[in-house]
């Protein structure tokens, strides 16, 4: 009964044309184009969101926001619209889609205050790498002259004083965001528990990045209508060069503390093969996506998250570019400089982390566990259809 | 430039037509009247392909044998139709399939809101756009000469052959010579003009089609069809006035409004005219066969004009329309804001709602809810329209496309005198008449314009690369 009673509730907001909640302009475009989509749904093997939206009649906030962040922008679904521009229906679903994902990134920052620091996100990449810069050259150049060894410079400890608070504040930050994240789109999602299966799953999707492949697994638009892998592995080559990386620090961690076993380490410790591997990777990724993202269809995304982009992947490149250098100038005078360089950009990276692009991973395997836990319950919708 | 084979058009039918040519080894040029942007002409609207199979085949289930399939062509078409061609189409969608994939077509099951066509249509993965793209990257693959804005105003044709085709485009005004030439430029349904003549004056001294709207591309003007016609006196099948029509909301644009303003809730309600009377059993059928008549039965109504009236125990049970319904309280006034009279309609509610005799209500299947002692009856999921708050939808016939026509044979030639031209060829909707002489059935507009496109396509080929056809 309370079934009937939402639905009529709804279809009746829907039959007056007004959507429920206090919508943004974005979120609204957002409603009015699935109004279109959900009417048509030719659209509907190639991701998650229209099946998830073919559940829906009526699109509130937090569907809203939960359907934009399941959004992968693969621009599939552009390109096979009968409705895109120069249509004068205009649906251009990843665009609409990103310009609220964009939103939500800001909107759901903690401390709220902070989220602003997406609105111009190129400026705040920008502004915290020369902070990192400036703060480690100046720290290196009052160092010991000569030094042959990192913590020479930097001593371990003093190192471990600075990135341990900035990093534990970025975790802290973005748990807290998506944790109201997730309290919104839980109620909109059916507000069922995450199952194991459910869990397994949008695990599954997130770690292989399923919904960049098409549907038809020979992956995802990018400068026109063909399909292609080369996002997909681009991203693939990004995501796990930096779990590699991350993972090289954290072993080397272990090392340093468990085992008594200070840097430098050198091939194969394990330490050393994974950084190399991780920034080989990295740097291939990173530039991958930079290619894709200059080739990329003017009509894809939004426009202004540009900087955003390319500022996330120019701090990740520059990353594993400095800690390559950095391993091929071991000894040599130019070293702490290349040391300063690599650390003042990793700084500026976990500085920045709960409000620069980092977060649509985050908010993205949030809406795809909330996706495998609706999937699994019964619609509510019974469309005779055609 | 020197070209094989001439296509005219750039829709499926065309595609299907330039890749085979194209395959058999013909140099092949395509000329597209629309611009890029609006490529593919009413293919980018469809969104599947009726397929014969005596197995499941991947995303079709059970089976839709050669029988069945005929007999529902023969069904819907009153018998207007030629068992021959109608055959050879039914033969060759169960063939063609993996030939579409190699040419990058994808298919999937449909997901919801289509299921009753599970076992009978292939869907296109993004629908028919999708495949034009694909196709449109095939060709250019294999080396066709694709031009847009394009549009032929007239052929030349001596003795039954074609010789060149008159190109106007952005660079002005050009002859093409080329070996042969296939003809898929579409129907007529978007010369409003033609629309009109075709339809006449009714006894209400109305012009039916000055209300029609056309579901598809502004660009199937008719001129190629009408020269071949007129100028060339080709030989002809099919009426002007027969085309795939569909009942579609009122507001949708008058070109391209393409499926998502289809209303699909004429089955739970009733359906009034302008003079709020009921006018056909709405209860008749299912979707697909629905989905061919109510364009052609509100066409014949006054004002061609036509109400889908709901009651909320229909909301959420039929695909959501693409724009809001008008939504009252209680009936009266919602005849009130549709417009119509209110002591009719109430009238025609109250003894429609008189009527009904419940059974056990199930619009999954063809179930018992029905009326008694009302005209027109309703036969199934008829329920009294009594829980506000009420819905009113207006439809207008929405034209798919027309099937006057090119008459044809098994080698998709033109012909003239009843002689089949030896490199003159017709595909697609220029020819689907020869088929559908009325009605429709979801997805045998593809299954026609693919079969007559490769046919074409390998016969054009061959004419002009001197091979015996």
């Amino acid at each position: 009964m309370n079934t009937l009673n939402a639905l009529t509730r709804e279809a009746k907001a829907l039959a007056n044309g007004e959507p429920m909640g206090n919508l943004t302009a974005p979120e609204t475009e957002v409603a009015r184009q699935l109004q279109i989509c959900n009417a048509c749904r030719y659209c509907e093997g190639f991701c998650a969101m229209f099946p998830a939206m073919t559940r829906r009649l009526e699109f509130g906030k937090a569907d809203i926001h939960f359907l934009a962040n399941l959004c992968h922008n693969c621009g599939a679904c552009l390109h096979a619209c009968q409705y895109a521009p120069p249509h004068e229906f205009g649906v251009n679903v990843p665009r609409a889609m990103a310009t609220v994902r964009g939103q939500t990134y800001a909107d759901y920052a903690w401390p709220a205050p902070l989220g602003r620091l997406y609105q111009r996100n190129g400026l705040t990449l920008s502004l915290a790498l020369a902070a990192g810069l400036a703060l480690f050259i100046w720290l290196a150049s009052s160092a010991a002259a000569g030094a042959a060894d990192f913590y020479a410079i930097f001593p371990h400890n003093f190192l471990v004083s600075l990135f341990a608070p900035v990093f534990l504040f970025a975790v802290l930050a973005l748990a807290l965001g998506v944790r109201r994240f997730w309290r919104d789109i839980g109620p909109a999602t059916t507000g069922a528990p995450l199952t194991g299966p459910a869990a397994a799953e949008a695990t599954h999707d997130v770690l292989r990045l399923k919904y960049l492949d098409g549907g038809h697994g020979e992956g995802c638009n990018n400068e026109d209508d063909a399909f292609g892998m080369s996002r997909r592995r681009a991203h693939h080559l990004t995501f796990y060069g930096f779990v590699l990386c991350f993972a090289a620090t954290s072993v080397a961690t272990l090392y340093h503390y468990a085992f008594n076993l200070p840097a430098p380490y050198d091939l194969p410790s394990l330490p050393k093969l994974l950084g190399a591997v991780g920034g080989v990777m990295l740097c291939m990724g990173t530039l991958g996506l930079l290619r894709l993202k200059l080739q990329r269809h003017p009509l894809h995304g939004d426009a202004a998250q540009k900087p955003m982009d390319y500022g996330f992947i120019g701090l990740l490149f520059l990353i594993s570019a400095s800690g390559l250098v950095l391993w091929a100038l071991r000894g040599q005078a130019q070293m702490p400089l290349a040391l300063a360089v690599h650390l003042g950009s990793v700084m500026a990276l976990f500085a920045t982390l709960p409000y620069n692009k980092f977060a649509h991973g985050i908010y993205r395997s949030a809406s795809l566990l909330r996706h495998a836990v609706e999937k699994r319950q019964p619609n509510r919708l019974g469309l005779g259809g055609e | 430039m020197h070209t094989d084979v001439l296509v005219i058009g750039g829709g499926n039918a065309a595609l299907c037509a330039a890749l085979m040519a194209a395959e058999a080894g013909a140099k092949v040029t395509l000329l597209e009247a629309a611009p890029r942007e609006w490529r593919g002409g009413n293919s980018g609207h469809t969104r599947n392909l009726r397929c014969m199979h005596d197995a499941p085949q991947d995303v079709l289930v059970d089976a839709y044998p050669e029988e069945e399939f005929w007999q529902d062509l023969l069904k819907v078409t009153g018998g207007i139709t030629n068992e021959h061609l109608a055959r050879l189409t039914i033969r060759a969608s169960s063939t063609c399939r993996d030939w579409m994939r190699k040419h990058g077509v994808h298919f999937q099951p449909p997901l919801s809101g289509a299921l009753h066509v599970a076992r009978t249509n292939a869907f296109f993965m993004g629908g028919g756009k999708a495949l034009v793209n694909a196709y449109y990257r095939s060709a250019e693959k294999l080396g066709v000469q694709i031009r847009y804005e394009a549009k032929v105003e007239r052929i030349e044709v001596e003795d039954g052959c074609f010789v060149a085709a008159h190109v106007s485009s952005t660079q002005g005004t050009e002859r093409l010579t080329a070996k042969s030439c296939v003809l898929a430029a579409g129907g007529f349904e978007s010369n409003r003009d033609w629309l009109r003549e075709a339809w006449g004056q009714n006894e209400r001294g109305e012009w039916p089609a000055e209300n029609f709207l056309i579901r598809g591309t502004q660009f199937n003007q008719g001129t190629l069809l009408k020269h071949l016609l007129d100028d060339h006196g080709a030989d002809r099948i099919g009426d002007p006035t027969q085309a795939h029509m569909v009942a579609i909301d009122a507001r949708a644009p008058l070109y391209d409004g393409g499926i998502c303003t289809r209303i699909d809730c004429v089955s739970l309600g009733v359906v009034v005219n302008r003079d709020g009377q009921r006018f056909y059993d709405e209860g008749e059928d299912f979707w697909p066969k629905r989905y061919a008549i109510w364009g052609r039965l509100v066409a014949q109504q006054p004002g061609q004009i036509a109400y889908s009236i709901i009651d909320s125990k229909a909301v959420g049970r039929f695909m959501p329309p693409v724009f809001p319904g008008v939504v009252a309280d209680t009936l009266p006034e919602l005849a009130q804001k549709l417009g119509l009279p209110v002591d009719t309609f109430m009238q025609t509610l109250n003894s429609y709602n008189a009527a009904c005799r419940e059974g056990t209500f199930d619009h999954t299947t063809l179930d018992d809810c029905h009326t008694e002692g009302v005209s027109p009856a309703k036969t199934h999921w008829a329920r009294p329209i009594d829980t506000g708050p009420f819905y009113g939808y207006a439809v207008r016939p929405g034209v798919t496309f027309t099937y006057l026509g090119l008459k044809t044979d098994d080698t998709a030639a033109v012909r003239f005198g009843d002689v089949p031209s030896p490199n003159l060829f017709v595909a697609g909707e220029m020819m689907a008449g020869n088929v559908l002489g009325k009605g429709y059935t979801a997805g045998v507009g593809m299954s026609i314009g693919t079969a007559f496109g490769r046919i074409a396509g390998t016969n054009a080929a061959k004419a002009a690369l001197g091979v015996q056809a």
